[in-house]
């Protein structure tokens, strides 16, 4: 294939105008690194901040990041949630420490300066200086200044904040389908049973890429094959959004099928390998339609994933060029009977930084980077299923892969 | 009665220390048998456990789903080989009673990867409720709270 080489601002080369080929400097490079902090994160893209219900009443906050950047989303006492850059005004310290609490006000520890629940200055010490000495310069306004602000939207009872004036409300920018995704599974309301962290040794890109390829399950997760699991599965298919970024994918399953065979279990020949205790995959189609696996991804890097009744958000955040941390929100719902939380919590093997289904995925990353160090030149190959980035009836392809690198161009201006 | 605490906590170290040998010394087969069933054998990170959420990073319930990760461990999932050495701290028996002994102990425990890297990759305590009614003694219930709740890369054998 020809490919007419166009080099981009930041020196890398992407083959043709296409997104089927990715240039292997994209993981390792550092100005690419530093501007996908600006064109991604803090760029026109909404990002997850936190649940809806980790802020039920007024003075709630969370402190989290959106990319590297520091934030603090939190209910002020009118209800409404606010969002802003966790960086005092003053000397640019950090304003909130903890990661979760309740506040009236903030106030920065280093001089002691506040911010109200909208984030507004209203509070600063000796302002008017000590026995009349000192204090600010005259022409000093509190009111002039503010944290800054983001814009906050509410979906599915997850919150999302975006640094972007211009990026489309979270619906539209979404799209009809992934929004449809989203509030499949956020359909009712959540609670956190617990969260896990992994550092995953390479480039944010590598994650979220391989959540995205639908063709690697069934290979490198050898536990599927091992255990015949899924062997129930029925075709699935691929929805991207118009701009590339965003995407779900599902399977259907035979659940009715498989707790005969499970219950049949006893009955099967000594030779065919199963698992002492299938309790693991004992699942219920919670949604009633049928599907067993749903994952979806908001551009940058936000996934939220049903896998049977494993319910979860992982968040990517990038630490570095080769450092990433893997946040795992497992969720529960209001209504769920014990039998139903036990079921998450044993099903819960199969993902997070211990799963089953999920451990591969926590080093492949780490064995790409490593094979890249001083080794970039050249692309991958990312043409399962064609060269375009649309939506497919069917799991064998790399569309939402390349969708990523779609509206990765167009954001990183490459 | 002091005989008896002694020989208790004698059947405790016993066990807590086969628990360590079998991972760190690779005979991970041995690891269900310290189980009774069913049990209970959670990791699970400090914040978590101290804001009483019950999700963990691995979790059994019966000593089928403890084979089953032994199994799946050598078989059926692939990662960077690796070794474990667990160093084990202070034993406190808690309490016991004819039938179960509540202990604590303070573990370090550091990955060695094949190629050599050597790290600390997990400290933290466990939180042991065992069967003492019988000789050897089984852990009933085996909690190992992990001081971080960050995991560097993936958790293949069990803490």
């Amino acid at each position: 294939m020809a490919h007419s080489e166009q080099p981009a601002d930041d020196g890398i080369h992407w083959p043709s105008n296409g997104i089927s080929e990715v240039p292997f400097r994209v993981y390792t490079d550092q100005v690419t690194y530093d501007r996908e902090q600006e064109c991604l994160f803090q760029g026109p893209t909404w990002q997850y901040l936190c649940l809806e219900v980790e802020l039920a009443d007024p003075g709630d906050f969370v402190s989290t990041t959106m990319g590297e950047v520091e934030v603090i989303a939190v209910r002020d006492t009118e209800g409404t949630i606010n969002a802003f850059v966790n960086r005092c005004i003053h000397r640019g310290n950090l304003l909130c420490m903890e990661r979760q609490g309740k506040a009236k006000k903030f106030t920065c520890m280093y001089h002691g300066w506040t911010y109200d629940l909208e984030g507004k200055l209203t509070g600063v010490t000796f302002e008017r200086g000590v026995k009349n000495k000192g204090g600010m310069a005259p022409e000093f306004r509190k009111d002039e200044h503010a944290l800054r602000r983001l814009r906050v939207a509410v979906l599915g009872g997850l919150v999302f904040g975006t640094f972007s004036d211009t990026v489309p409300d979270l619906e539209t920018w979404l799209g009809p389908d992934v929004t449809r995704g989203l509030l499949r599974v956020m359909n009712r309301t959540p609670y956190i049973l617990g969260r896990n962290s992994q550092i995953l040794p390479n480039n944010w890109k590598l994650y979220i890429e391989n959540v995205k390829d639908t063709y690697h399950a069934s290979i490198l997760h050898l536990f599927l094959t091992t255990f015949k699991i899924n062997k129930l599965t029925m075709p699935g298919g691929v929805f991207i959004n118009a701009d590339g970024g965003s995407h779900y994918s599902y399977a259907k399953l035979d659940y009715a099928a498989e707790t005969a065979a499970y219950k049949d279990a006893g009955l099967r020949s000594e030779s065919e390998l199963q698992l002492q205790d299938s309790s693991i995959v004992d699942s219920v189609d919670e949604y009633g339609d049928g599907v067993s696996v749903q994952i979806l991804t908001i551009f940058p890097g936000m996934v939220l994933q049903q896998v049977r009744n494993t319910i979860a958000v992982r968040v990517i955040r990038p630490r570095g060029i080769g450092k990433t941390e893997l946040e795992w929100i497992h969720l529960g719902f209001d209504g769920d009977d014990e039998a139903m939380t036990e079921r998450r919590l044993r099903q819960g093997n199969l993902i997070g930084p211990a799963g089953y289904v999920a451990m591969e995925d926590g080093f492949i990353g780490g064995f790409v980077q490593r094979a890249l160090h001083y080794n970039d030149d050249g692309a991958g190959i990312v043409m399962m299923g064609g060269h375009e980035a649309q939506s497919q009836p069917f799991k064998a392809s790399e569309a939402a892969i390349r969708g990523f690198w779609k509206h990765y161009r167009a954001l990183m201006g490459q | 009665m002091a005989s008896d605490a002694q020989a208790i906590r004698r059947g405790v170290e016993d066990l807590i220390g086969a628990y360590a040998d079998c991972i760190d010394e690779d005979r991970l087969e041995e690891w269900p048998d310290l189980f009774g069933d069913p049990c209970r054998y959670l990791v699970i990170s400090r914040s978590n456990h101290e804001a009483g959420m019950r999700q963990g990073v691995m979790y059994a319930a019966t000593r089928g789903m403890l084979l089953d990760r032994v199994y799946t461990l050598r078989h059926a999932n692939l990662f960077e080989p690796h070794r474990y050495r667990h160093i084990v701290g202070p034993i406190r028996l808690k309490s016991a009673d004819g039938a179960t002994a509540i202990v604590h102990s303070h573990f370090m425990v550091a990955r060695i990867m094949q190629g050599g890297d050597t790290t600390l990759f997990a400290t933290g305590r466990y939180v042991d409720r065992i069967d003492i009614s019988a000789e050897p003694y089984r852990f009933t219930e085996r909690i190992a709270v992990l001081d971080s709740d960050r995991i560097d890369t993936l958790l293949a054998i069990p803490i």
